[in-house]
């Protein structure tokens, strides 16, 4: 097997849009372009980018819900999408909008996906209030229904459910855009703990350069859909600096802009040429 | 495998549960409307007409939960924006929507025995020496088919976000059209005859009729329902387009999924 938790492999999607009368015309966007690169088994990669960047496209490539046109990518060894189904038992992935049953509880929405993914339930259930728990959310409210809860509390539930099946492959798509300080905060000690305790790999997007920096040991840099520059957060710094030409560039909100020309967030307009 | 399916179980009925004050009102609604349909026949003092038309509610109402609630459960979870994560669990689509089709089949009973008693108390209702045993045969054997509809018409969300869920709608209000729920077959127009003949509901009307002693029904109680003997062709049809329905729904399920995977239609919208 592969020492490589994710590998991926010149990998390019491009989405069709039929417009026009009858439409007759097709207007092609480019959410990934030949991308590569790998995460090794353990190790925590932080994806950067604007909106529109790609990073979603990337993650939902990775989660088997979205074919490539081009290239590959193998997760744990395992190819997709010849593969898929083994791959879903070793990834738990988080994204940033609020995919549960909103009318059901924490519980009954957490005990659907142990018993979807064929876990005891007794067992399961001891797991989400130990999680749960970890993460800062309040037992009494396990029972409630999720459309009462907060963002914060939403969110501790999402990542609840993705570490229920103990999966070696943690996709975390913006697992904190939204989120309070303080919430945010225990998302990043869970996740930092996680990590120490079970050397879970991390594959996590955001615009939060703190959290990048704070979490990751790699990062890369995706812009238009292009893996534009990849490394630590110091060797991306000191690559801008010296593309830029300004030596004292520190952070890597200004090391995105040298590298991938545009800025990280505020982004007004989705790039052309971007769907996702 | 089987704890899996039983997860859909346990999810719908949670649903079911959450969503009761809706449940209840298409429940009421369901027993209303099937009372103010039957009662027709009472108003023409005709028992054969009451009859014909409480067979036609109490099937319709049993088959169309039972499709409705394939149909619309990637519907659901489009507008709960849950189906990406349904998808990427590690689990058949065939466990999954066997796991749906499970809870269907159950909410459907329990639909149809609600409007049957509730229909108890609008008609002086007598099934004495209809064949009752033999519509049970004929509704579980017309459910394998209604599966297999169910599962074609569930793809439609999965294709279109927006206009699935509309097409499903659309799709069963033609199964009520040309499947003579309330008449014969006879009296539609010509060009719509064909239709029915491709229609499970059809057969399984033809054969509850029989069973029924509608057809033979000559004003006199009790009921003389045919013997189970005289339905097997209508049995034999519907099992034989369950046998094509069910792995075609699959199939077209599959497709599907794959299609929408390759164009990034799974990804949530709304």
């Amino acid at each position: 097997m592969s020492s490589y938790a994710i590998q991926v492999h010149n990998v390019s999607k491009v989405f069709r849009k039929r417009t026009g009368w009858l439409g007759s015309k097709t207007i092609r966007r480019w959410a990934l372009r030949n991308v590569n690169f790998h995460v090794e088994d353990g190790e925590a990669y932080g994806l950067l980018g604007p909106n529109g960047s790609g990073k979603s496209s990337l993650i939902r490539v990775l989660s088997t819900l979205l074919t490539p046109d081009e290239g590959w990518a193998e997760i744990m060894g395992m190819r997709l999408p010849d593969q898929e189904r083994d791959v879903r038992r070793v990834i738990g992935r988080v994204s940033v909008d609020a995919a549960y049953y909103k009318k059901l509880s924490a519980r009954e929405n957490l005990m659907f996906t142990a018993r979807v993914y064929g876990l005891d339930p007794a067992v399961a259930e001891r797991q989400s209030r130990a999680i749960l728990e970890q993460l800062g959310f309040d037992p009494k409210r396990f029972g409630d229904p999720l459309e009462d809860m907060s963002r914060g509390m939403q969110q501790k539930i999402a990542i609840t459910r993705a570490l229920l099946v103990d999966p070696p492959l943690l996709l975390l798509d913006e697992p904190t855009t939204g989120l309070d300080p303080k919430s945010k905060r225990d998302v990043m000690i869970f996740i930092e703990d996680l990590r120490r305790r079970k050397n879970t790999t991390i594959l996590l997007t955001t615009h939060d350069m703190n959290e990048a920096e704070r979490l990751c040991e790699r990062l890369g840099m995706l812009a238009h859909g292009k893996l534009v520059a990849e490394g630590t957060a110091d060797e991306l710094k000191r690559v801008a600096a010296l593309r830029d030409g300004f030596p004292s560039i520190s952070t890597l909100e200004d090391a995105f802009l040298a590298l991938a020309g545009e800025k990280l967030v505020d982004s007004d307009a989705a790039p052309a040429g971007e769907v996702a | 495998m089987v704890r899996q399916m039983l997860g859909f179980v346990y999810r719908d009925w949670h649903l079911t549960r959450r969503y009761w004050s809706w449940v209840a009102v298409f429940t009421i609604y369901a027993l209303v409307s099937s009372a103010t349909v039957t009662l027709i026949g009472v108003a023409a003092k005709d028992v054969r007409l009451t009859l014909t038309l409480t067979v036609g509610v109490l099937l319709w109402s049993f088959l169309s939960v039972l499709f409705n609630e394939i149909a619309m459960s990637i519907a659901f979870e489009r507008w709960e924006g849950t189906l990406e994560y349904t998808f990427m669990a590690p689990v058949s689509r065939l466990v999954h929507m066997f796991g749906v089709s499970l809870y269907a089949l159950s909410y459907a009973v329990f639909r149809a025995l609600f409007v049957l008693a509730g229909l108890f108390v609008f008609l002086d209702l007598s099934f004495r020496g209809a064949n009752l045993w033999g519509m049970l045969v004929v509704l579980a054997a017309s459910s394998f088919a209604f599966v297999g509809l169910g599962l074609i018409a569930a793809t439609l969300p999965v294709m279109s976000p927006e206009r699935g869920a509309e097409a499903t709608n659309i799709f069963q209000s033609v199964l009520l059209l040309v499947s003579g729920i309330y008449y014969p077959v006879s009296v539609l127009p010509r060009w719509l005859q064909p239709l029915a003949a491709v229609s499970p509901a059809t057969y399984a009307l033809s054969a509850s009729r029989k069973l029924m002693g509608i057809d033979t029904y000559s004003g006199q109680a009790p009921l003389r329902g045919a013997a189970f003997s005289d339905v097997l062709p209508e049995i034999g049809i519907l099992l034989l387009m369950g046998v094509v329905l069910v792995p075609l729904g699959f199939f077209v399920f599959g497709r599907c999924e794959a299609w929408a995977k390759r164009t990034g239609k799974l990804k949530r919208t709304g």
